[in-house]
């Protein structure tokens, strides 16, 4: 019997060594990209890469001035597409989940979220470059915010079925159409966990390359116009990295450390904010 | 009229009492049902509602008094309800209920849990429409007017039948906003006259003088008890003409309970009250009928002291008796 519990406790003790050690190997990828993009990036970054442009090949100094607005313009716009029909959308799913129509819904959201990247990226091309026969702003940021949707959807929907039930019933009982209690009671309740899951898809797809490479382009130009080419941190990224100058290269790793941080503060915030909304609901 | 004075004479008496001797007879009831020796029933007689029974055994015949309301409550009904069935989806929770419940009284709900009595409740103002699937045959008619009717504007009759929960649910908003909410979708605009009814309603609530100074805190920062009665404040402030509560106090601890049941007791004189309690103590000591209900079936339904003290049927006996449920 004891040399029994011996070798159960003994086998328990392996299995929490194993859990732990897969822990450590999936967290050391992201601990060594967190370290190279701030030894390599956090250097190189400086007042003139948030304030110059590029400079022409062969000449060093210069930043990536263009490229950041670029960045912020094309998240802009993504947002303008994703998030009200990935809200509303979400809002349909929470509200009536057991309708045959809610499930094919949140079927082709899942499958959405799994298109690759690129895909998104070609059917912008089709839709919004092809028929102007020009690449532009508006053209990468409607790829940006259909890769939003399924994300916004889904956290939506999860978000407004953490309401508690009771503020449903109780603003259908004071005689509220079921819209109003929607949007005057139900939403309201799930808005900081919502702005969250905005925020997250944000962080997502600013962090994108390959559906704006043949949307949006690039522009080495500073260009603020939506139907033109615009400059994006990742897209420069990817361009200095396969360069073969060095200064390109630390400039890119900059590029890589702010698209890093950008993203680990939107998700921070993301988290914070879904605490403090759970903690609401709990009370 | 004057067939009412006998059952409002008995009723209504410890309402028109003042407030000093209210408030001290209302804690009473607990300590006293308590079984001491004559149990349930036995301490229910020391209570001074149980007195008209008592007079009843030695007096007149029962059974004529019996008719005799139940008479005078149907021509005073409020909510008329014929064979009323109840399904969700293929299962059938309700089964042929049949009954008035009178103006200006509370009706108290009771039996074992699953019993379809919150199904009940909660047909009266269509809260199961929300419930897919969920399906109604049968009458209820409040004020000559079927509910279940196709011309019936469920918006409007949730509006005029307001609604307590068992689990108290203030909206993440305000006090103020709160109790504004049902004025609002209303279409009440002006700031003056939100704060009157805001002020009477939560009066009348009695929570007025515990939150006067911060409406325009969150409501959640509210004890249990508060958000419960903040809960009877907003349902109050739409003016409905009748009042449904599911459990009220169930999630309460015995002093806020106290404080609802007190409540009930005031808001009677101007509202239709039917109330679901497991508290069979509560719907001997606030309500003036009872319906009992078990596996969807209404078993028997009469005047309160009467189901407690004289119930015809074997298991509304064995129930109120606590032999089972």
């Amino acid at each position: 019997m004891t040399a029994n519990l011996r070798r159960r406790k003994l086998f328990s003790r392996i299995f929490e060594v194993l859990c732990g050690l897969t822990v450590v190997v999936a967290l050391i990828p992201l601990a060594m990209i967190l370290f190279y993009v701030i030894k390599e990036g956090a250097g190189a970054l400086n007042l003139d890469f948030f304030t110059k442009m590029p400079k022409p090949v062969g000449e060093s100094g210069g930043g990536m001035a263009n490229a950041i607005v670029g960045t912020l313009i094309l998240i802009g716009i993504a947002a303008l597409v994703g998030v009200p029909i990935g809200c509303l959308c979400g809002i349909h799913l929470a509200e009536y989940p057991g309708r045959k129509f809610s499930s094919i819904v949140r079927f082709a959201a899942d499958v959405l979220n799994g298109v690759p990247s690129i895909v998104i990226g070609i059917f912008a091309y089709g839709l919004v470059v092809l028929p102007v026969k020009r690449f532009s702003a508006i053209a990468g940021g409607v790829a940006l915010g259909l890769l939003m949707i399924p994300i916004v959807v889904r956290t939506t929907e999860e978000l407004i079925r953490l309401v508690p039930g009771g503020l449903r019933e109780g603003a259908l009982a004071l005689g509220a159409t079921r819209s109003r209690a929607v949007f005057g009671v139900i939403v309201p309740a799930a808005l900081p966990g919502i702005l969250t899951g905005i925020l997250v898809a944000l962080a997502r797809v600013a962090g994108e390359t390959a559906p704006l490479l043949f949307t949006a382009l690039s522009n080495r130009f500073w260009s603020t116009s939506l139907t033109q080419p615009i400059a994006s941190l990742t897209v420069q990224v990817y361009t200095y990295a396969q360069s073969p100058y060095d200064d390109w290269h630390r400039q890119a790793w900059a590029g890589a450390f702010l698209l890093v941080m950008m993203i680990l503060t939107l998700s921070i915030a993301a988290r914070l904010a879904v605490r403090r909304l759970e903690r609401m609901n709990r009370s | 009229m004057t067939s009412i004075a006998p059952e409002l004479m008995s009723h209504s008496e410890p309402a028109e009492a003042t407030e000093g001797q209210r408030t001290a007879r209302h804690p009473q009831p607990k300590p006293a049902i308590r079984p001491s020796g004559g149990g349930f029933l036995g301490a229910l007689s020391t209570e001074p509602r149980a007195e008209r029974p008592t007079a009843n055994r030695g007096g007149t015949s029962p059974d004529r008094n019996d008719s005799l309301q139940q008479e005078q409550t149907m021509s005073d009904s409020k909510i008329s309800v014929r064979d009323f069935d109840f399904f969700y989806g293929p299962a059938k929770v309700l089964h042929g209920i049949s009954l008035e419940i009178p103006a200006r009284r509370v009706t108290a709900l009771i039996g074992p849990s699953g019993c379809g009595k919150s199904t009940f409740i909660r047909s009266i103002n269509r809260m199961n429409d929300i419930i897919p699937e969920a399906r109604a045959s049968g009458t209820i008619v409040i004020d000559g007017k079927d509910v279940y009717g196709g011309d019936t504007d469920v918006v409007e009759l949730r509006r005029r039948v307001g609604m307590v929960f068992q689990k108290s649910n203030p909206f993440p908003k305000s006090i103020y906003d709160n109790v504004a909410y049902g004025l609002r979708i209303g279409g009440m605009r002006n700031k003056r006259q939100l704060d009157e009814v805001i002020e009477r309603s939560l009066t009348r609530a009695a929570l007025w003088h515990e939150v006067k100074d911060r409406l325009h805190a969150s409501a959640m920062a509210l004890s249990g008890g508060q958000q419960q009665r903040l809960c009877i404040a907003r349902a109050l402030a739409v003016d409905p003409e009748i009042l449904l509560m599911d459990e009220p106090a169930s999630a309460l601890d015995p002093i806020a309970t106290s404080k609802i049941e007190e409540l009930i007791y005031e808001l009677k004189d101007n509202y239709t009250i039917v109330i679901v309690t497991h508290n069979m103590q509560q719907a001997a000591r606030v309500s003036d009928r009872t319906a009992f209900f078990m596996l969807g079936r209404l078993i028997e339904y009469a005047d309160t002291n009467a189901i407690f003290m004289t119930p015809k049927e074997k298991m509304t006996e064995d129930y109120v008796t606590g032999r089972f449920g």
